[in-house]
């Protein structure tokens, strides 16, 4: 089992998902040039959180041109798991794999801290170790993750289940007073149609270590690993 | 009247007839710019080399003192912190985003040219009270500008410090600081030797901005400073990021023999300097430098400030492997002259030679000055403090929440809220504790970080003021598990020229030198930021201390907020009732007088060494040093990080209110379990240190008894909210 990292220029938390993967979860793990041609030898793809392109334009904008992501598209397609976080989720946005757009922070700052989410779905490769409903401790830290989609495809997502985590309050509840950025209907993670494809604006590779902020990004790469082992995919 | 043409660059004439001298003819007019740059006070330090003299440099741990880009301290296992503060408070007065940005990516670039991944950022801000629109844009601005360089380079911005004070309101305060991490082996340096090698330019192009910022920085801000004014220097986080790794993979290859950042005075200091300090000379063509924009004529491309360039010096013959990097990372790479053996800088424009001059003479030979000093007649007025005329107030609560709400001291989340703290995976104190802890990979061991500077104490005695500014540095770092260092310093005061501000100058590098040396803290980098001062006044003296220390196991973290219901709060050293120069007067009667609070070196060394014994034998639950505020804010903020209350009483007699808000030094506060009491009785009795055991950490409330009397009951909850809200409530 192997996972690969993608490295584009301006990513900077390559090297935090890497050691995550590799340190914390002893996983066989490779970082991933933007040039490169072939994805062939990987299990799941990582694409990391930081400012590819320095997010000129838009976050991702460029990046969706970048080499690899034609493979990545074609990786997608062969129905391996991709997790796209911060703006590696902007990448996939603007990719058009996942659905969806970003606008700025609806305070207009760049944001860093801990934050709520709650897992609205367990039937992906990335939540399948997560209890129903759990609430997951996570730091944020971007400046662009006021999520938004229309309303004719948010009600397909909804009826398709593609909603994975929501901001909400320490108790679970999703409130106004717990959404951050301003994100429609809290949301902070939703996955493709066919569920191999997860974006999310906190960062999991964060919290992964008690010395950090916890360790409740841990379940969601333990998840993958569950998955690829092929443990079962819940519901 | 008109200028003559060695004013226009900002020399004197006896600055001029002294080229004149050396060089035995008089310099062109590319030459007299190329002095006019490098003489200045920003990279000569002219009128401060004498006075650093007195800071102690040495130590067994230091592996790179002063003089270079950074300076490097041994942290063990074959590791070293690199590490330097650097001031941008020019710029940042006249355009606060881009002034704060490139401050923070100057610096980023003075730690990775020694070769050392950075691997922290911390900033030490200054303004005027948050009043006018003009002071909250620039706070807004220089924040966010901060913020858009260091979260886009994916370095964590783990700490700092945030003042307000009228003194700043024309001249704000933008103080950067770096950090990085290398292994002994790797270190570079900014050395040009070995005739023949080539001379290399990585990284952006160049254009005209940031022209001759470095003369711009050493002259005080007036009407005139609009016109003078050049174009600001402008960051490109994303392309320093590519530059970052291109350098870090290009150090790999062996083949390169120096590197320097282009800074101040861009092409011109990064050629001399480094020449000067190989004891070579260079030849390089500026017609060979990359440019962003046309009919630059030479001068411009030796005097640009454009940001997020290097120059490297690499063995004759391997100029290819350097071109390859760069390429793969998309960046520019061109060779423009060689390394030479005569010791001159010679500038060419194609095939025309425009200058030739002594390399050493730019770098080295600026005139150094023995400023006029002399104690300022201010200080009379200001020492005196009739505490009898200041009548005690009768509700304490009040004030323990004014003192809260006080932006001074409330919490700083509203900034560094929009500074990602946590990038690298590496921090294990975020913002907000006594300072800022990260972990080293590979090893069992951490280093904490802190920039420290309570300026009124400066402006109110400024040997006391600087050495409180080390001391309290050193405590904070002990607080959280480390043993100090070594300090780097951004020494920022007014007019160099007006003997009033020198006197505070010299006075304060004395007291921080002797604080140094007691400590056992060398001063391996700094810097020195002059004129900050408008037509008016000039900012209090901020010598600004930014220091580092070891954790030696990780196990040994301590953060400030109680932990258990239950834990004894014991006090280390005395509490005395000193109300000179604290936040308490300023808040609750406008004053800003009195004498700075004493402070006992060797007292202060007893008690971070007790305090450090205490943390490593594992007795230590928090720890918390006592500053602005005083016992109640340091009681307050360690219930309001804690989420807990806490039942306290105070000794003695006197002044309750300056019981509560005094601000002596040398004061940590610990809890420990009950158990570890007699422990901590001991290493006090060792020590030599007074201890007194003041409370419990108990309910949700902070309840502080003065010889039998209530004096503060307060809801851990209200305190937290009016701590927390308090900027983001002026700022909104």
């Amino acid at each position: 089992m192997k996972f690969g990292v993608v490295v584009f220029p301006g990513s900077n938390c390559d090297i935090d998902c890497y050691n995550a993967l590799r340190d914390v979860l002893d996983q066989d793990t490779e970082y991933i040039w933007h040039r490169t041609k072939n994805l062939g030898s990987y299990d799941c793809i990582v694409l990391p959180g930081g400012f590819s392109y320095g997010s000129y334009l838009r976050g991702g904008a460029i990046a969706k041109v970048s080499p690899v992501m034609d493979r990545v598209v074609e990786f997608v397609e062969s129905g391996k798991p991709v997790i796209g976080i911060s703006n590696g989720f902007q990448v996939l946005v603007e990719s058009g794999i996942l659905p969806g757009a970003f606008l700025r922070n609806n305070n207009m700052k760049f944001i860093c801290e801990n934050v709520y989410i709650r897992t609205e779905s367990i039937s992906t490769p990335f939540t399948n170790l997560c209890g129903k409903g759990q609430i997951l401790r996570i730091p944020i830290a971007h400046g662009d993750g006021n999520y938004y989609v229309g309303d004719e495809t948010l009600k397909r997502m909804e009826e398709n289940n593609q909603i994975v985590f929501r901001y909400c309050a320490r108790d679970g509840e999703v409130t106004d007073a717990s959404n951050p950025d301003g994100s429609l209907q809290n949301i902070a993670g939703v996955c493709n149609r066919e569920g191999n494809v997860l974006g999310m604006m906190p960062h999991p590779e964060r919290c992964m270590e008690e010395i950090l902020e916890g360790r409740d990004g841990a379940v969601i790469f333990k998840s993958i690993i569950n998955y690829l082992k092929g443990g079962a995919v819940n519901g | 009247m008109d200028k003559k043409p060695y004013e226009r660059v900002g020399l004197t004439f006896e600055e001029y007839e002294r080229i004149v001298k050396m060089l035995g003819r008089e310099p062109n007019g590319l030459e007299l710019n190329l002095y006019g740059v490098m003489w200045s006070e920003h990279c000569s330090y002219k009128n401060s080399k004498q006075v650093l003299r007195v800071f102690p440099t040495s130590g067994d741990r230091v592996l790179q003192g002063p003089g270079e880009n950074a300076g490097i301290v041994d942290i063990g296992d074959g590791l070293a912190v690199v590490m330097k503060i650097e001031s941008h408070n020019h710029p940042s007065a006249v355009e606060p985003y881009q002034g704060a940005a490139t401050g923070a990516g100057g610096i980023i670039r003075d730690i990775f040219t020694m070769g050392a991944r950075p691997v922290a950022l911390l900033n030490s801000l200054r303004f005027g009270e948050l009043e006018s629109d003009r002071t909250k844009y620039l706070f807004e601005n220089a924040v966010a500008g901060i913020g858009g360089y260091g979260n886009c380079i994916g370095i964590p911005t783990v700490g700092g410090e945030v003042y307000f004070n009228d003194c700043y309101r024309g001249n704000p305060l933008v103080n950067a600081m770096c950090v990085g991490i290398i292994r002994h082996g790797d270190i570079k340096r900014g050395t040009a030797s070995g005739a023949g090698n080539a001379v290399m330019i990585v990284g952006a192009s160049t254009g005209r901005d940031g022209m001759g910022g470095a003369s711009f920085a050493s002259v005080e801000l007036n009407k005139e400073s609009e016109e003078k004014r050049s174009p600001m220097q402008v960051g490109d986080p994303f392309l320093e990021k590519l530059l970052l790794e291109a350098c870090l993979e290009l150090f790999e290859t062996g083949c390169v023999v120096g590197v320097q950042d282009l800074g101040a005075a861009g092409l011109t200091s990064a050629s001399s300097e480094t020449a000067s300090r190989g004891g070579s000379g260079m030849d390089i063509d500026v017609s060979l430098v990359p440019r962003r924009e046309t009919g630059m004529v030479p001068v411009e491309v030796m005097i640009s400030e454009s940001q997020e360039r290097m120059l490297v010096i690499v063995e004759k013959g391997r100029e290819e492997e350097v071109t390859g990097i760069f390429k793969k990372w998309g960046l520019n790479s061109s060779v423009i002259g060689r390394v030479t053996d005569d010791g001159m800088l010679t500038i060419r424009d194609g095939d025309e030679v425009v200058g030739s001059v002594p390399a050493k003479s730019l770098a080295e030979d600026a005139p150094i000055y023995y400023r006029e000093y002399k104690e300022p007649s201010y200080l009379k007025q200001v020492g005196v403090l009739d505490e009898r005329g200041l009548e005690v107030p009768d509700d304490l609560n009040g004030v323990l929440v004014s003192l809260l709400k006080s932006p001074n001291i409330a919490s700083k989340e509203w900034a560094y809220r929009q500074f990602d703290y946590m990038v690298r995976t590496c921090t294990a104190v975020t913002p907000g504790s006594d300072a800022a802890v990260v972990r080293i990979r590979g090893t069992n061991k951490a280093i904490a970080l802190t920039a420290d500077c309570n300026s009124r104490y400066c402006y109110l005695d400024p040997a006391t003021g600087g050495a409180i500014a080390v001391a309290e540095a050193a405590r904070n770092l002990v607080c959280s598990g480390a043993q100090p260092l070594a300090a780097t310093d951004c020494l920022n005061f007014g007019n160099p020229e007006k003997p009033g501000v020198f006197w505070q100058f010299r006075q304060a590098v004395s007291g921080m030198s002797e604080a140094c040396r007691a400590l056992d803290t060398p001063v391996i980098s700094g810097n020195v930021s002059f004129y900050n001062e408008t037509d008016t006044d000039a900012v209090f003296p901020t010598p600004v201390v930014g220091m580092v220390g070891v954790v030696e196991d990780i196990s040994h973290i301590t953060t400030q907020g109680f932990k258990e219901e239950g834990d004894v709060i014991v006090l280390l050293g005395e509490n005395t009732q000193e109300a000179g120069g604290s936040e308490y007067l300023k808040v609750v009667y406008g004053l800003e007088r009195g004498s700075a609070p004493k402070l006992d070196l060797d007292r202060e060394k007893r008690v971070q060494g007790c305090c450090l014994e205490l943390i490593r034998g594992g007795t230590v639950k928090s720890a918390h040093d006592c500053s602005e505020g005083g016992i109640a804010v340091a009681l307050a903020e360690s219930c309001i990080s804690g989420e807990i209350g806490a039942k306290v009483e105070l000794e003695g007699c006197g002044r309750e209110d300056l019981l509560l808000f005094g601000e002596g030094q040398s004061r940590i506060v610990i809890t420990v379990r009950q158990s570890d009491l007699e422990r901590v009785k001991d290493a006090a009795s060792r020590f030599g240190i007074p201890v007194t055991v003041l409370g419990r950490v108990r309910g949700k409330e902070l309840i502080i008894d003065i010889a039998g009397q209530r004096g503060i009951q307060m809801a851990v909850k209200d305190m937290e909210t009016d701590w927390r809200e308090a900027i983001e409530c002026i700022m909104e």
